[in-house]
């Protein structure tokens, strides 16, 4: 069931077309990913969907809904946590999400929210005392306090440590597997590959892939590089030729064969013909991050 | 739906009810709001967040502080010297406490205007928490809302102790004209948090707004007698003063504190600035 459609949109700001046509959907239950370089378009997008801004052309529906004309009844359905905002410095953290919670008609529990976001012991803590990691999980805390359908969540990692982000990945899950429709913003490839059910990559305004990680990664082919250290010469041409490589390049000593297929052992099988003992053998498979860099023109 | 039921789940920590069957029981939970309850929750939106703003007040000692006690204080100290308690005809037959507690009690509503209203609001655009409300259901307007009436509430009790003081204290008679000295209240903060609010509207950050309200704030007690009552003014800053929203207020609260019915002329005055002011805050007023 598609809880999200976006067809055309089109949003310009003076001269600037930051979005220019972009299409896609969402459907219930899986955790969705917008991805992109910096300026790319992405928040704008999510913003456009969360209705705190209006479209200049193109139909947005969320849960049925116009965001920028059923912007309240929307507001009722759809947690949201914003990009680079804060609270007053002198709130508690408990106070934040009982205030929060009296906004909607049916919030969720909030100590049991704070406990599972890891806040319990800052409940009285004040906004301005919190750590980075703190302060992020406080505000996906307050975009779920709604028990929305919904959620936005705009760089969701910012500020965490490693560990955090495992964390923070799992209760994302968590969300998901509780029938909540996510959608996030990312700039951060692994975060993608790591969460999301399907993803769309926008680049200058425009969609230019979508997908499960794993198409998204299919789709701009040559999915394996060996690299190594030639102890004696090689001819690179004789790799170059081999039926799956796809590339060969060279460069202060390290050779890198790309391709797809059978690669790695039509590679090894050459060397070792030619007796030739290599070092450094790495086999690596091409990652989402290779081809958002392919994709997106390597601006990442 | 008991507690019980919410923290049934612990494992993703929803209700028991939504994971049972979330298809058929999300919809039924939606439509068993109907508009009533929605204006409920508009109603306990507003109060939580007045609730919050007025605590978050209390946790800021210098704005509770110089709103809430220094007028009282400056009342006290200004009691404790003998010769001030004389009345004068320089004053019209006041003691000089007696032409301090008119000034006292617009101090406060100004202080709060210029150097609560601008800098808070300020500090919120510029920190987001604006825009954090705006992305709830509740719009931002909310805050304007919650923030005059928890500073209305200080000006208020400040204005109470002003006078309850000034009585017990000093000797100083009640109100005689009580349904004037209401009506010169209101419009005095009306018209001094319009302009606070004109100000936040238009100033660019936290940092303009601080010093914007400052510069404000002195002339403000300028005209209103804080330095030379309003008395003892050559008449032409006496006049300039009745076209002031702080002057005006000063005159029209010493007024119905004497007995008499504020006059026209200073009414005129805060009404004007509260129309045209608050019209063009809310014209002008950003949210991010």
């Amino acid at each position: 069931m598609t809880i999200i459609s976006v067809e055309d949109l089109t949003k310009r700001y003076g001269d600037r077309t930051v979005l220019d046509g972009v299409s896609f959907s969402v459907r219930q239950g899986e955790i969705f990913g917008l991805l992109g370089p910096n300026g790319a378009g992405k928040t704008t997008t999510v913003e456009c969907l969360e209705g705190m801004r209006t479209p200049d052309a193109g139909t947005v529906r969320v849960l049925g809904l116009d965001p920028a004309r059923q912007t309240r009844r929307l507001r009722r359905s759809v947690g949201i946590q914003l990009q680079e905002s804060q609270l007053q410095d002198a709130l508690r953290v408990g106070e934040a999400l009982e205030l929060y919670a009296s906004f909607h008609p049916r919030p969720r529990d909030t100590g049991e929210l704070l406990e599972q976001w890891g806040l319990a012991g800052q409940r009285r803590t004040r906004f301005g005392r919190l750590s980075g990691g703190q302060k992020q999980r406080l505000f996906i805390a307050l975009a779920l306090v709604g028990d929305p359908e919904v959620v936005f969540l705009d760089e969701l990692t910012t500020g965490l440590d490693p560990q955090g982000r495992r964390e923070t990945w799992d209760l994302v899950r968590d969300v998901r597997d509780s029938g909540v429709t996510v959608v996030l913003v990312s700039h951060l490839m692994d975060e993608v590959t790591a969460l999301c059910d399907r993803a769309a990559v926008l680049d200058g305004g425009r969609i230019v892939a979508e997908g499960t990680p794993a198409d998204l990664v299919a789709a701009t082919g040559t999915p394996v590089t060996v690299s190594f250290r030639p102890t004696a010469p090689l001819d690179l041409d004789l790799l170059a030729a081999l039926p799956s490589v796809e590339r060969v390049v060279s460069t202060g000593g390290t050779v890198e064969v790309s391709g797809a297929g059978p690669v790695v052992d039509e590679v090894t099988a050459t060397l070792a013909r030619g007796g030739i003992v290599v070092a450094g053998l790495r086999i690596r498979e091409r990652t989402l991050d290779d081809a958002y860099v392919r994709i997106t023109g390597g601006d990442a | 739906m008991t507690t019980a039921d919410r923290t049934a789940n612990p494992a993703t920590g929803r209700t028991a009810d939504r994971t049972a069957n979330p298809a058929t029981d999300r919809p039924a939970a939606r439509t068993a709001d109907p508009a009533a309850d929605r204006a409920a929750v508009t109603g306990r939106a507003l109060r939580r967040l007045t609730l919050t703003e007025g605590r978050l007040f209390l946790r800021d000692p210098a704005a509770a502080f110089f709103s809430l006690l220094f007028p009282v204080l400056l009342l006290v100290i200004l009691g404790s010297v003998p010769g001030f308690r004389k009345h004068t005809a320089a004053l019209h037959g006041l003691s000089t406490i007696e032409a301090y507690a008119p000034i006292l009690v617009v101090f406060s509503l100004a202080i709060l205007g210029m150097n609560g209203l601008v800098p808070t609001l300020t500090a919120y655009r510029e920190r987001g928490v604006l825009r954090r409300l705006s992305a709830s259901p509740v719009p931002a307007a909310s805050m304007l809302t919650a923030l005059v009436t928890v500073y209305l509430a200080v000006a208020v009790v400040s204005l109470g102790l002003v006078v309850a003081v000034g009585r017990l204290a000093f000797g100083i008679p009640l109100p005689r004209e009580p349904l004037g000295l209401l009506v010169s209240f209101v419009l005095a903060a009306s018209s001094l948090f319009g302009v606070g609010l004109l100000v936040a509207a238009v100033v660019p950050s936290a940092k303009a707004g601080n010093a914007v309200g400052m510069a404000l704030f002195f002339p403000l007690m300028f005209f209103s007698g804080l330095w030379v009552p309003r008395a003892l003014m050559p008449s032409v800053l006496r006049h300039i003063g009745d076209f002031i929203p702080s002057g005006a207020a000063t005159q029209a609260v010493a007024d119905s504190w004497t007995g008499h019915w504020p006059g026209g002329g200073d009414l005129a005055t805060m009404a004007v600035f509260t129309l045209v002011a608050g019209f063009l805050a809310a014209k002008l007023f950003r949210w991010r």
